[in-house]
């Protein structure tokens, strides 16, 4: 019995340090030039909806995602850090006997409207949606990133 | 008359209001939606698609026509379309595409004026004039843009799945798109950029800017949209 008290003593104790752990380490919040006034229409509650921060140190360099296999190509990402931020993001062209990276400008262009989506009026004939999934090009970014991770 | 079949792994619909149109001329299409699916699948043995994969050359001539397209928009694309990868070989991004287009030259060569063919939520439209709707990349079940069209192909390229759990760790991600959707002169067009512009990421919007003919409609993953400049030609207000 005070075996089992002990235990749990000790688990809940380390939790208690590492929470207290993760407050006191500084950390480099990752920025990109964001637009603001970003308001999300009913996105599920498992979504990402929330727009604060999450800190996180990059180490500065280049790094390579993982090259995601899609059933029209492939796509790899070139995650560019410095300063801890992520400053660029290259996308070398396949197949690899042609080595090419084409840097594309990161921002959207100002000058295109923008708007957050409203729910219209379902009285329509016909309906686009996607059907497949191209998680490709995100998949091989997420991996370049959690690389920079330190 | 107006007939919904699962082929090629999606529900394609055709409608046709022209009087004269019989469930024949439907079958007709549906049949070569799997004729299609017979040929160029990378998932069915013998299709073209797996003997090519298999080392054996092949000669054919709608193949010749789907590589040369893919040839060409890789090209268009700066290669973030390329049909080959490491030596494997999977068209599927422009068959689909062309299949409806081809598809709808049977209807047109029918005599058939007003109808639309649906392949999995890419569409092209012939006659009169259509309202299509935009899904909600959040709540399938809720349109978020109505659009008319009457001669032209969209296509809406994304993910609708998982998608925030696969985002960067930083909760900022400039390359955080989940939808695509292109409106362009006829829906192999649409299909092949909407495809490649998805892929870009944020930056994609800006490419199909540049493109004459071309108009999109990117969503990202805060329910925020930006639109190129002659997108809202086609928009109605369906508040």
């Amino acid at each position: 019995m005070v075996k089992k008290i002990f235990l749990s003593v000790i688990v809940i104790g380390a939790f208690i340090a590492y929470a207290i752990y993760l407050k006191l380490t500084p950390k480099t919040a990752l920025s990109l030039n964001q637009s603001s006034g970003n308001e999300a229409l009913n996105p599920d509650s498992n979504s990402a909806a929330n727009t604060s921060q999450a800190s996180v140190n990059f180490k500065d360099g280049t790094y390579s995602g993982s090259v995601e296999d899609v059933f029209y190509g492939s796509y790899q990402v070139k995650a560019v850090v410095s300063g801890g931020k992520l400053t660029d993001v290259t996308f070398p062209i396949f197949p690899d006997d042609v080595p090419n990276s084409q840097e594309i400008n990161t921002q959207a262009n100002p000058v295109l409207k923008q708007e957050a989506i409203q729910s219209q009026s379902a009285n329509v004939q016909i309906v686009s949606g996607a059907t497949q999934s191209s998680e490709g090009f995100i998949k091989s970014l997420q991996n370049a990133l959690s690389q920079a991770k330190s | 008359m107006k007939k919904t079949k699962i082929i090629m792994g999606m529900p394609i619909t055709i409608e046709v209001l022209d009087k004269s149109s019989e469930n024949k001329d439907l079958d007709e299409v549906f049949n070569f939606f799997r004729n299609v699916d017979k040929k160029f699948s990378p998932f069915k043995e013998g299709s073209e698609v797996s003997l090519i994969n298999a080392g054996i050359d092949r000669k054919d001539k709608e193949l010749d026509e789907i590589l040369s397209i893919a040839t060409k928009t890789k090209k268009e694309t700066n290669g973030f379309f390329n049909v080959w990868y490491r030596g494997k070989f999977d068209p599927s991004g422009i068959v689909k595409g062309w299949s409806i287009k081809k598809a709808t030259e049977l209807l047109e060569k029918k005599g058939f004026k007003n109808f639309y063919i649906n392949a999995g939520g890419d569409i092209q439209v012939s006659g009169k004039k259509w309202k299509v709707g935009v899904k909600n990349p959040f709540k399938k079940q809720e349109i978020v843009k109505v659009v008319e069209l009457s001669s032209e192909g969209i296509a809406t390229s994304g993910t609708y799945e998982k998608g925030n759990h696969i985002y960067s760790p930083d909760g900022n991600n400039k390359f955080d798109i989940v939808s695509m959707t292109v409106i362009a002169k006829d829906i192999l067009e649409a299909d092949r950029f909407a495809t490649a512009a998805f892929a870009m990421g944020r930056p994609g919007i800006n490419f199909l800017e540049k493109l004459k003919n071309v108009e999109a409609y990117m969503i990202d993953k805060s329910g925020f949209a930006t639109m190129t400049k002659g997108f809202e030609k086609f928009v109605i207000d369906e508040a």
